[in-house]
This record gives C-alpha cells, sequence and structure tokens, in this order.
C-alpha cells in the first residue's frame, strides 16, 4: 500500500538507551555452541554488546525520562501535545494503554488522544505512518511517537537464535505539521500467514502463563527456551527479509520518482549485521550509506532501532544539512514497509542514558 | 574448487569429515548459522556477493549443489 503526506516533519529524534551493558562474551557459555563457533557467529552477525534494562525497568520508564529530559531541555512543552503514539511488543499492562499511563505520570492535558499499537521491527514506519495521519486533523499539531522495547526479560539466555541480539532501548520522535511543501511517501506491507515466524507462545489469552508454560524446552539445535519466551524462526524471517525488502525499497524510491542515489541515507531496522550487508548489496546500496553498526553497539531494541539508527549515525550530519532519507522496517507481523522523507537542518538529535 | 569448498567447510566444522556423500543440513553437519558462516566465507574467499533469497538449505546441502550455486555467480 502506498501512502503520501504533505505538510509534516519531524523536529526531534531522541534515544534513550539502558546504561546496562553485556557484552557477547559474558553470555557465550550458555549457548550449546563451541567457542570457536561463538567467535564466528559475533564476527559475522556483528553482535557484541547490547544494552539491557535492570530488573524492573519497563517501556514507560525509558519513555516518561526521555520526555521529562525534553521538556528540560525547552524541545517541547507539554501543553503542545495532542497525540501520544506507543508502538511497543512491551507495554506495562494489558490494560490499560501504556500511552494513558505515560500521560497521567506526566500530567499532560486531557484534551489528547493516547494510542498503544503493537507492532515490533517495523514499529518506526507504522508509527510515523499514524502519525502523520493524526496530524491532517486540525486539532492535531503535534504528535510524540514512543518506540519503546523492553524484550530482554522475554528472551531465554539460553538461546542463542535471540539472545545474542536482543537489547532495550526507547525513542521519542516529535512529528508536527509544517509549512514546507517536502512530500513523504510511504510503502507498506503485511502478511499474517507468516505471523508466528516471531512470537511469544503464551501470555495472551490464547495460552495464559502457567507453571507449565516457564518449562525450558529443547529445540532441535540445542536451544533451550519456554513458551513464555520469545520465538523467532530466524530462517523463515531471513528469507522473509530478503526475498520481500529489496522490493518495498524499490517501489518507495519509484513512487517518489528518486534515483536509489539521490537518497542521502538508508536507515534501517537491525536484526544483525549479515542481514543488513546482504540486502545493501541486493538493493544496489553502498554500504556507507545503510549504517549497520547497531547491533553491534547497542543490540536490536526491536521499532527503537530506526531512531537509535538516526541518533547514532547522523546525528553530527545533520547540523551541516537536510537529508533525504530512506527509513525501513520488517519483521514482527509480518510486516514491511518504508518512508522516504527529509531531515531538515538541525532537527534535534540526542541520545541519552537511562541508570 | 572442491577442494577450496571442504576446506572452508571444514574450517567452520572441524568434527565432520565433508568427502561424505550425505546431506549436510539433514544429517546435523550444518545449522543455519554455519550456512551464514559459510556464506561468509565463500564471499570473502571468491570476491561475490551470494544473493539473500539464494540462501536456502538446498543450496548447501552437499559438495555439489554448493559449487552449482557458485556457478551462477561466474565461479
Amino acid at each position: 500500500m502506498r501512502l503520501f503526506f504533505k505538510n509534516k516533519k519531524i523536529t526531534s529524534v531522541l534515544s534513550i538507551l539502558p546504561e546496562n551493558v553485556v557484552l557477547f562474551e559474558d553470555e557465550m557459555e550458555n549457548y550449546n555452541f563451541s567457542v570457536n563457533q561463538s567467535l564466528k557467529l559475533k564476527s559475522v552477525m556483528g553482535y557484541n554488546k547490547k544494552r539491557v534494562v535492570t530488573d524492573g525497568v519497563t517501556s514507560s520508564d525509558l519513555c516518561i525520562l526521555g520526555l521529562e529530559y525534553l521538556f528540560k531541555e525547552g524541545v517541547i512543552n507539554k501543553a503542545e501535545i495532542d497525540a501520544i503514539v506507543f508502538v511497543s511488543q512491551s507495554p506495562d499492562y494489558i490494560m490499560p494503554p501504556t500511552s494513558n499511563v505515560i500521560q497521567g505520570k506526566l500530567q499532560l492535558k486531557d484534551d489528547i488522544i493516547c494510542l498503544d499499537i503493537n507492532q515490533g521491527c517495523a514499529g518506526y514506519i507504522v508509527g510515523l505512518i499514524q502519525s502523520f495521519m493524526l496530524l491532517e486533523q486540525s486539532a492535531i499539531n503535534k504528535v510524540v511517537l514512543l518506540n519503546a522495547d523492553v524484550l530482554s526479560p522475554k528472551v531465554s539466555k539460553k538461546d542463542r537464535n535471540s539472545n545474542p541480539l536482543i537489547g532495550d532501548g526507547a525513542s521519542v520522535t516529535i512529528v508536527e505539521k509544517a509549512s514546507d511543501e517536502s512530500n513523504i511517501y510511504c510503502s507498506i506491507k503485511m502478511n499474517g500467514v507468516g505471523a508466528f515466524s516471531l512470537h511469544i507462545p503464551a501470555g495472551g489469552a490464547k495460552m495464559p502463563t502457567s507453571e507449565e508454560t516457564a518449562i525450558l524446552i529443547e529445540d532441535s539445535h540445542g536451544n533451550l527456551r519456554s513458551k513464555n519466551h520469545l520465538v523467532m524462526k530466524g530462517d523463515e524471517v531471513f528469507n522473509f527479509v530478503q526475498a520481500e525488502v529489496p522490493g518495498i525499497i524499490n517501489d518507495v524510491l519509484e513512487y517518489s520518482k528518486l534515483h536509489k542515489d539521490e537518497v542521502d541515507y538508508y536507515l534501517f531496522h537491525q536484526p544483525n549485521k549479515f542481514m543488513l550487508s546482504k540486502l545493501a548489496d541486493k538493493i544496489g546500496v553502498d554500504r556507507a550509506k545503510m549504517p549497520a553498526n547497531i547491533v553491534e553497539n547497542f543490540g536490536n531494541a526491536s521499532g527503537a532501532t530506526i531512531p537509535i539508527n538516526i541518533t547514532f549515525n547522523i546525528a553530527d550530519k545533520i547540523k551541516e544539512s537536510s537529508l533525504k532519507v530512506c527509513f525501513s522496517g520488517f519483521g514482527v507481523g509480518l510486516t514491511w514497509g518504508a518512508v522516504i522523507m527529509d531531515l531538515n537542518k538541525n532537527t534535534y538529535i540526542q541520545t541519552i542514558n537511562y541508570n | 574448487m572442491r577442494n577450496k569448498v571442504i576446506l572452508l567447510l571444514s574450517e567452520i566444522r572441524s568434527e565432520f569429515d565433508f568427502n561424505q556423500e550425505v546431506d549436510f543440513i539433514e544429517s546435523g553437519m550444518l545449522d543455519s548459522f554455519d550456512i551464514v558462516s559459510l556464506v561468509t566465507s565463500l564471499d570473502e574467499e571468491f570476491g561475490i556477493s551470494i544473493n539473500g533469497t539464494d540462501i536456502l538449505p538446498d543450496n548447501f546441502c552437499t559438495i555439489d549443489a554448493i559449487i552449482q550455486l557458485l556457478s551462477k555467480y561466474n565461479i
């Protein structure tokens, strides 16, 4: 599905990263792998270190710290926030919505709309599209898009498919109306037939958690996980990404009538370095234009990886000039999408730590 | 070529003999992470970039399958 927007812009992107660092080597002995294989895996996939929360810290904690920081910095004030879009797979509660909890804790005005969206690796794309749609309303001038995931407690430490790459993190993106005429092109697709390529079996109505769902079971590759843990069918996800993502990038480029070389940066969700490198080669983009350094420095924080990619890789460059960027996210759902838009010179881009 | 591929496989899983006429995947000699490691080794050794959509078990289950895959890249 192609979507088009005008007169909207991103004015701020803030990443909030847990201060706690876990090294790949710290957890290597948990995996049913030789040391040699593990080190090879580390090199090929780009596993190195990741940020994870300490016990009890949740997605809303990261978001609230980020918003309080922006209030203190004078980037936005409370009265300006007309909508909160909270995108996560790790909400604080099944009910109420975490966006309402955040609104309440920050004592924001009640003339506001708060939305929770359950999305994962494509959560930044879905969140941006939702924010742009809200901004079509005359009553809404500024939207706070929150992407946050604290999935480390949902991953088995003895699962080498998932544990080495999963990190925690959050971002606050301020999206608002703009007087300039710059165009925003989006392309997004979903396929629920593949919904269980990435899933957590227990914890919802279909399979409530119990003593039984907490039992660790060994899979055919020697990974140990329970039904309360994240299951990632790596082969299926890899094949899906390689088969579908190049097509959606080509589609959004065609829609925008841009040649791929006219885009300054391809800021993608980052599951691992290998997958990104293969994508860059397939799309025919210089790897320097598609940073693949987020997993090795912070881990994969699901929907927050694209904003973390922004704050880690272009914070300095945006001070020099405006940039034409292509965002792309792909994963849970299955969902895959891309957005081409401008990031204006001096957009506020910052990273803070949560301790 | 055959010997080079066997050498690369042996570097990844030194405990196995890759001269055997068996299906490397079905017999458990290679798993998906080994395939990823092998792709990286083949890319570096032959100066190619194996397409992501070619990274399927069928293309890595025997020496002949791997050689056939490499032939697509004029190796």
